[in-house]
């Protein structure tokens, strides 16, 4: 790694943190993400030459701060802006600067940043979209480019959800303890979303957008890095950490998904699931149940599960359950009756999602489940409904092949018979 | 003389390494490590996890918290143990792993204590 790649790394590393920063000084959204900008031209000229900053977040706060008034010409400039090839040996001011953010505020100026992409009239993907340009400091072209959209399309797509936030306004009074946790849930929420514009995505377009998992993971690391005790945050990146863990076993080499069953568990990142399974230990501690540790937990299970015959489905199926009750769905409940066939029989999983019919009737998930359950009560010709809406319903060929293999063996047996 | 390594770096900046560049990264310093492997200085060294894994005891009011102990502007984020003639090849050691992995600081701390436990495999 050369010089000038760790030098981007820490940029963009710092950015959500300067940026979050300049953003409480200035109050305006634009404002600061110019000064951060011309903060980092200036740190692409002295880096190199004085070697990068300790803290460079403070550094670019500082920097950006000062140009910024520089330029608007707001008064007198609080400090003097030093000569720029001593700015990486000014110790002390940094450390003033940085006195200032290490305490509560700094941690509700990143959460802030991060939580203006949260609007909640902003549809899903906006406020990814958002996220990516603000926090994550993308350019618009390769945000176009992870959503397979033009670059004239996404432009407008950004602009049009920050004059929403801009109409909206963004809230600067420090949150109370009740405001943070809400405001917690809203951008761990996001997070999610932009890990799964990365991860719900299949074939040829794959490879373009996995780099979203990354930088949801990424982001999260550096959430809980601010908010260290939060058990949720920690469920919501090793559920990411899990998830995204398996990436390399998910497709094969047509860029068909692979089914947890049928994936080569040996291309699993072991570092990633280590990580994502420490997280979950440290979670439970808490005794705070939520959503992301209990499906953490779940993932979890298949990660450890040494071959899928050995998954440990009555372990899935109590925390299905207890995910039922924290975060109702039938989705959910859906899944809890794919354990529940496992461990109590195809049965017991059908009556338990009977009742479902009228709510999922347009999921594709639960014709192939239903399907799959009349199967091995050898009730074919209902199986062979079921399958069939499945596939009128399929979002991908992947999913639409996956329930013609069923429909195949069908076939195959009722020749055979 | 035996000394720790201690591994202090950015982690925020690390932890945005792509895969490619952090693999670039540590296949660098495996060059260094082979080396030193080869000439017998090189002994137990590991990768930790990110801070964000960590736990800490206070021992005085029995307190568990999350996150790392000391909070740093440069975090600690592994080490080795190095057998080295004297401090001079320690940091020139030292320099020669810094030229692989960019950022942050290498803490040369002899050993005063050196128990070599194997663990159960």
């Amino acid at each position: 790694m050369s010089d000038l790649s760790w030098i981007d790394a820490a940029l963009t590393s710092a950015r959500p943190q300067a940026v979050s920063a300049l953003l409480r000084y200035f109050r305006d959204l634009d404002t600061a993400e110019e000064a951060y900008q011309e903060a980092c031209l200036k740190a692409l000229r002295a880096w190199p030459k004085n070697g990068p900053p300790r803290d460079p977040a403070a550094w670019l706060i500082f920097v950006g701060r000062n140009v910024a008034i520089d330029a608007k010409r707001r008064g007198a400039k609080q400090q003097a802006l030093p000569e720029e090839d001593q700015l990486s040996d000014l110790e002390d001011v940094e450390a003033r600067v940085v006195e200032k953010l290490d305490n509560a505020d700094y941690r509700d100026d990143v959460l802030r940043l991060f939580f203006v992409c949260c609007h909640p009239e902003l549809p899903a993907t906006q406020q990814i979209a958002l996220a990516l340009r603000i926090v994550s400091g993308l350019s618009v072209a390769q945000i176009a480019r992870a959503f397979l959209v033009s670059e004239a399309a996404m432009e407008q797509r950004i602009t049009r959800a920050k004059r929403r936030i801009g109409e909206a306004g963004v809230p600067f009074e420090t949150p109370g303890a009740v405001e943070r946790s809400e405001r917690l849930a809203a951008v761990a929420a996001m997070l999610y979303l932009v890990f799964n514009e990365g991860y719900s995505t299949s074939g040829e377009d794959a490879p373009r957008r996995a780099p979203l998992c990354e930088e949801a993971i990424r982001l999260s690391r550096m959430l809980l890095g601010l908010f260290s005790a939060e058990p949720e945050i920690m469920g919501l990146l090793a559920l990411m950490l899990l998830q995204h863990a398996r990436s390399a076993a998910r497709f094969d080499q047509s860029g068909d998904i692979v089914l947890l069953e049928a994936q080569n568990r040996a291309l699993w990142d072991k570092d990633k699931i280590a990580e994502g399974l420490a997280l979950i230990d440290k979670a439970i501690r808490h005794q705070h149940r939520g959503p992301y540790q209990i499906q953490a937990a779940i993932a979890a299970l298949h990660s450890r599960a040494p071959t899928f015959a050995e998954t440990d489905w009555t372990q899935i199926e109590l925390l299905y359950a207890a995910l039922e009750q924290v975060q109702p769905s039938p989705v959910v409940t859906l899944n809890r009756a794919v354990a529940v066939s496992k461990v109590f029989g195809a049965q017991a999983a059908l009556d338990m999602i009977e009742p479902l019919a009228d709510r999922l009737q347009s999921y594709f998930h639960f014709h192939g489940v239903r399907g799959a359950f009349l199967l091995d009560l050898e009730r074919s010709g209902e199986a062979r409904e079921a399958f069939n809406r499945a596939i009128a319903l399929a979002n991908s060929p992947a999913e639409a092949a996956h329930i013609r293999m069923h429909l195949d063996k069908l076939q195959e047996s009722a020749r055979s018979q | 003389m035996l000394y720790a390594f201690l591994c202090y770096n950015n982690e925020n900046a690390v932890m945005s390494w792509s895969k490619e560049e952090d693999e670039a990264v540590m296949a660098k310093l495996d060059l260094v490590h082979q080396k030193l492997r080869k000439q017998k200085k090189l002994g137990p060294s590991l990768r930790l996890m990110p801070t964000t894994a960590a736990t800490t005891l206070v021992k005085e009011k029995d307190l568990v918290l999350d996150g790392p102990y000391a909070e740093t502007k440069e975090a600690l984020l592994g080490f080795y143990i190095l057998d080295c003639e004297n401090l001079d090849e320690a940091v020139a050691i030292a320099r020669e792993l810094g030229q692989a992995n960019p950022g942050g600081a290498y803490e040369i701390r002899p050993v005063r204590l050196f128990v070599n436990d194997q663990l159960a495999t």
